[in-house]
């Protein structure tokens, strides 16, 4: 009895002596993909290219005032007042149109690129607010106020993050899966916003006030293209390249599209602790 | 920085009550302290072993227990009575709070303050309701009631020179009521443990004379504001869903805030 | 007081040690897996003052950040980049550090030194028994907080860190991870706490047993020493107050896993309702941390003074009064919390009623001293700064209990300072008192009392450099739990203050080194211990030190009690408890101290 005792109290100790072992540094927002072992890369003789126009009619709504009379530090840096940017139009285009390649590139990998992307905190607005960057490249967050930001992403596939700033430094994270798109905002500040988007291949571009887009280096072969906007929603236009040749689609997004349901995947409600079953995929 | 054990300026109508308060358990502690600490000083020196020293053989004095009983009782008992008017007073804001006082809204979440003002109405719940965010602006000699609600965790309303504290609860709407006597500015604190912002959820508080906090008033009341009003408190997920597509009242919204919580975007 | 012995009832079958009996047990049995209460108590020890250097490291971090704000710690890039990039401490990890710190220090410091230690050592000595009741339980306490106390340490090195959500845990924050940015650290946070509660509970059940049944013969109540009467009630109000935080915490941890809303408000939960429960656990749980603290000094105060405890009666009814009115108190921690201000009114009313019996403990231990014979032994005084620092703790309480008053120092640093009075100024202190007082009777070797003064005198004076001026930080409205109180205009005058309260801190830290030092020294390299170094009257004092497996060697009859100290018609001035009467000189004096 007392031998079968001593056997079961080793036993408990060794249980609880593994049982220490999960988790892991907290360093990364998920594994980093190597970029050393993957599909060969476009080779020039066959690149192709699909550029393109985000086209926008109708008026495009001002920008809502933000104010910044709570946080001086940055209400100096908007001499002329700031606004939200979640509708840049300029002569007919559209800016801040998240523009990718959903589908045709089959089961190709590609490398992740070394550079890094940065995501500034400056003025207690986020540059830039439409953000592109591939599965294991680094994100870094940078704080140019020296004035406590929290990151705070929210997405549904990939594991998120919540870390604070304090003062002017630099974060840097990883996202380890596709996402379109993450919305990234700030606790302290609740006017900023910024959105992600996630692709395992480069081939992403983010339109500037004039809607152009520029995708390069893509295999020839037929793709879906889809653009996505915060306010009007998405689309999607099919376009086939031959090698060495170029491929162009157009967006027509008007004013009136406003309402549109944007696809996110699940709405996350904080309230709702079913949800909690993605921080269990996401392997916590 | 203040070594002498006393308080700051009070800025409130019921602050100074509380502070006679606190005056009078300090000077009752005070004496205690010193009296004891004297006295064990004393015992020390006194009753320190020398050569052929021998204590005292005695077990206790029931007399003295019976002295040393009651006389903390009937302090504590005097300083208890003392408490309870002045605490229900400044706390409950149902039957404290003045009939004309002015009503405020105030919605605490990480990590900032959206304040309600009822505008040049006053009235909540109108037309001409603005939202500011981290800043409290307050008219002097006139007694404000705050309905304080939180939209995500515990935080706490504390404006220290005014001796006011409340917890802001998710879930419950607390009544806080105080009158300002004195014009200034003065900051708002959150007192709660609440997250990674804690530190930070500070709020600036005017307080104005009375004209300038109706010019104030109907200068703001004019502007859109540039921030979500909150959703209203005490509902459920799915009626917190439906409220965020709906334009907040009050305001005429072109185009549709964007939801800070993740929510589906319209 | 009587010396005709009384026949309280047979023992349990006692492993009476016999002088010639082999001890063939193996290291594992003897030392590992011990059912020796003695054993089990230095085992306590050791793993308590383990978690009592976590703790204070964890309070030298959370001390750099409030005296150098921002700026990086030398070394700090060890914490990683997830908690302290470049050193810099992370406001999310600051608020691991206030959680784990007051987590560690009070669950696997303080509770386990004072019942754990002191529980195991003092109990069966102090009745006349061979060991506790319930050996084996016993030996299954210990190792059940082992891994409550190795699980709440992994919490760290999970992503998201440890618990952030304050050593009170309020939800909402506690239980969505969102809101705190910590997930399983929150969740082992819950665990560990679970585990650890089953601990105290066999513990618990194994003291009260022990008390009632297995006092020697002449060891009536009134006999008892105070330790143990403090240990009894104490182990009472563990028995009563751990299971309602176990039900609160496996009730958050629902809510943190399986899709409860228990304490989340959108579907109908309370998040008042954890307060309730925490603190009608939690406010017993801190008179399980000072009344053990209380009746060490007692017994320490008695013996230094050479003069009996003044009072006797008074003190156990005091215990008892404390004990009792400990359950009608908890509200007094939720008075700004949104709770019906009418509940405020009677919380005031019964906080301000349990001061009572403090008081009348601090008289008494004043009257102890009283024409006294005082040697100031190290011990001693511990005990007497016991006195001195629960004094303070004591009387900042009432500013809280008076609910207005309340009103403006809730959550400020005037009650972390009066949390420290009483339980660094107060437990602390006597649990050092206790340590220096007993480590010669269960080590076999005498600590150096120079290097024991040194570590009192130093330690007295930065730990009331650290914590004296938290009351006036709070007066001039601190909030607590605040990673850079430099956001507040207000508090930007504070800033040298907080700088003065991190050196003082630091050297507060390095003074305990001494202590450490002297601890682990004396084990090999002090003097031999005699049996009564002290000249004390307790039962463990007619025994060898260390005494042997099984303690007596013969039933004691107790025929006096504890505390008779310069009795006269006497050559020395102790009287051990189980001295025949009718010896006149009984004892043999051994001066010890320094």
């Amino acid at each position: 009895m007392r031998r079968s005792l001593e056997a079961m109290a080793l036993a408990l100790l060794f249980a609880a002596a593994s049982a220490c072992g999960g988790g892991g540094d907290a360093d990364t927002g998920g594994e980093v993909a190597t970029d050393e072992e993957v599909g060969p890369a476009v080779s020039p003789d066959s690149a192709a290219t699909v550029t393109g126009v985000v086209n926008f009619t109708g008026t495009a709504p001002p920008g809502e005032p933000i104010d910044m009379s709570e946080e001086p530090t940055c209400a100096e840096k908007h001499p002329d007042g700031a606004t939200t940017e979640q509708v840049v139009a300029g002569d007919g285009t559209l800016g801040n149109v998240f523009v990718y390649v959903k589908d045709g590139l089959g089961s190709r990998t590609f490398p992740t690129s070394s550079e890094p992307v940065t995501l500034d905190q400056d003025g207690c607005v986020y540059h830039p607010h439409i953000l592109a960057i591939q599965t294991g490249q680094d994100l870094v967050v940078k704080n140019s106020d020296g004035i406590l930001h929290n990151i705070n992403t929210q997405p549904t596939v990939n594991q998120g993050f919540n870390v604070s700033q304090p003062v002017a430094m630099e974060t840097t994270r990883t996202f380890a899966s596709p996402e379109v798109m993450i919305p990234v905002k700030c606790d302290v500040h609740g006017w900023m916003e910024a959105f992600i988007g996630v692709q395992s291949h480069p081939y992403m571009a983010v339109t500037s006030t004039d809607g152009t887009f520029r995708l390069e280096n893509l295999p020839p072969g037929t793709y879906t293209i889809e653009a996505w906007h915060q306010r009007y929603g998405t689309q999607t236009q099919t376009v086939t390249v031959a090698a060495q040749g170029s491929g162009e689609v157009t967006f027509e997004y008007s004013a009136d599209m406003a309402g549109r349901p944007v696809p996110m995947g699940e709405p996350i409600d904080l309230h709702d602790h079913g949800s909690d079953q993605r921080v269990a995929h996401a392997g916590r | 920085m203040n070594w002498n054990w006393l308080l700051p300026e009070p800025v409130s109508t019921f602050g100074s009550e509380i502070d006679s308060i606190y005056y009078l358990i300090l000077v009752i502690t005070g004496i205690i302290f010193v009296l004891v600490e004297v006295a064990l000083v004393v015992f020390m020196v006194k009753y320190r072993h020398r050569e052929g020293r021998r204590a005292e053989y005695s077990h206790g004095s029931t007399r003295l227990e019976l002295v040393w009983t009651v006389v903390p009782f009937v302090l504590v008992m005097v300083i208890a009575w003392m408490s309870m008017r002045v605490w229900l007073e400044a706390k409950v804001a149902d039957g404290h709070a003045p009939a004309d006082a002015l009503s405020i809204r105030v919605a605490a979440k990480q990590f900032e303050w959206n304040v309600t003002y009822p505008g040049p109405d006053e009235r909540l719940d109108t037309a001409d309701d603005f939202v500011k965010t981290n800043q409290l602006h307050l008219p002097v000699g006139r007694a404000v009631r705050i309905e304080l609600t939180s939209d995500d965790v515990i935080h706490s309303f504390f404006l220290p020179e005014f001796r006011v504290k409340q917890d802001a609860v998710p879930g419950m709407t607390i009544g806080v009521w105080f009158e300002a006597t004195t014009a200034g500015e003065y900051e708002l604190a959150c007192a709660e443990l609440c997250g990674l912002g804690h530190y930070s959820m500070n709020a600036s508080v005017t307080v104005h004379e009375s004209e300038a906090f109706q010019s104030w008033v109907s200068e703001e009341g004019g502007q859109t504001p540039a921030v979500e009003t909150p959703a209203p408190p005490d509902t459920s997920a799915a009626d917190l869903e439906a409220a965020s597509t709906t334009p907040p009242s009050g305001e005429d919204h072109s185009s549709h805030q964007p939801a800070s919580d993740g929510k589906e975007r319209a | 007081m009587s010396t005709v012995p009384v026949e309280v009832g047979h023992p349990s079958v006692q492993h009476w040690a016999e002088p010639g009996h082999r001890d063939d047990r193996s290291f594992l049995r003897k030392y590992v897996f011990a059912t020796d209460h003695k054993v089990i108590g230095a085992q306590f020890l050791f793993m308590s003052l383990f978690f009592l250097l976590v703790g204070g490291a964890l309070a030298m971090l959370i001390r750099w950040q409030l005296g150098w704000p921002g700026t990086p710690i030398p070394g700090g890039a060890i914490l990683g980049e997830a908690k302290a990039p470049g050193g810099i401490i992370l406001p999310e990890f600051y608020n691991s550090l206030v959680t784990m710190h007051g987590t560690f220090m009070i669950f696997f410091a303080i509770m386990p030194l004072l019942v754990g230690v002191f529980g195991n050592w003092l109990i069966p000595l102090h009745v006349g028994a061979a060991d506790m009741a319930f050996p084996r339980l016993n030996m299954a306490s210990f190792w059940t907080a082992v891994p409550a106390g190795l699980i709440m340490l992994s919490s760290f090195f999970v992503t998201g860190g440890a618990s952030a959500a304050g050593w009170t845990g309020y939800a909402p924050l506690s239980a969505v991870p969102e809101y705190s940015g910590v997930y399983l650290g929150q969740k082992l946070w819950c665990i560990s706490l679970i585990v650890l509660g089953f601990a105290s509970l066999m513990g618990a059940v194994n003291y009260i047993t022990t008390i009632v049944n297995m006092r020697a013969p002449g060891m009536t109540w009134m006999r008892l020493p105070l330790p143990i009467w403090s240990l009894f009630i104490t182990a009472i109000l563990v028995l009563l107050a751990i299971p309602v935080l176990t039900g609160a915490l496996i009730l958050l941890l629902f809510d943190q896993t399986i899709g409860t809303t228990f304490f989340l408000p959108p579907d109908g939960g309370q998040p008042l309702m954890w307060q309730h429960l925490f603190w009608y656990f939690g406010h017993p749980e801190v008179y399980i941390l000072i009344l053990p603290a209380m009746g060490i000094v007692s017994e320490v105060l008695s013996n230094g003074s050479r003069k009996p405890i003044f009072g006797y009666r008074f003190m156990v009814y005091a215990t008892i009064a404390i004990a009792f009115l400990g359950w009608v108190v908890w509200g007094h921690h939720m008075f700004q919390s949104g709770m019906n201000p009418y509940l405020g009114a009677t919380f005031m009313t019964s906080t301000m009623i349990i001061a009572v019996p403090s008081a009348i403990k601090v008289f008494n231990w004043l009257g102890t001293m009283y024409r006294g014979n005082i040697h100031f032994h190290v011990p001693m005084m511990n005990a007497i700064a016991f006195v001195a620092m629960f004094v303070i703790g004591g009387l900042s309480g009432v500013f809280m209990a008076s609910t207005p008053v309340d009103i403006y120092i809730h959550d400020t640093y005037f009650i972390v300072a009066h949390i420290h009075y009483v339980l660094f100024g107060g437990s602390l202190f006597a649990i050092f008192a206790g340590i220096y007082y007993w480590y010669p009777k269960f080590f076999g070797r005498l600590m150096s009392p120079l290097l024991g003064k040194i570590h009192f005198g130093l330690t007295f004076v930065f730990y009331n450099l650290v914590f004296f001026p938290m009351h006036n930080l709070g007066l001039d409205g601190m909030m607590r739990r605040i990673y850079d109180p430099n956001q507040y205009e207000f508090l930007q005058p504070l800033q040298p203050v907080n700088t003065l309260i991190s050196v003082s801190a630091l050297l507060l830290g390095a003074a305990q080194l001494i202590f450490i030092f002297n601890f682990v020294w004396s084990l090999k390299a002090g003097k031999k211990a005699p049996a009564n170094p002290w000249n004390a009257n307790s039962l463990e004092w007619t025994l060898p030190s260390p005494p042997p497996h099984g303690n007596f060697t013969t039933m004691p009859t107790v025929y006096r009690g504890p505390y008779e100290y310069s009795a006269p018609d006497r050559e020395t001035d102790f009287w051990p408890q189980s001295e025949p009467p009718g010896t006149r000189t009984g004892g043999r004096r051994e001066e010890v101290h320094a």
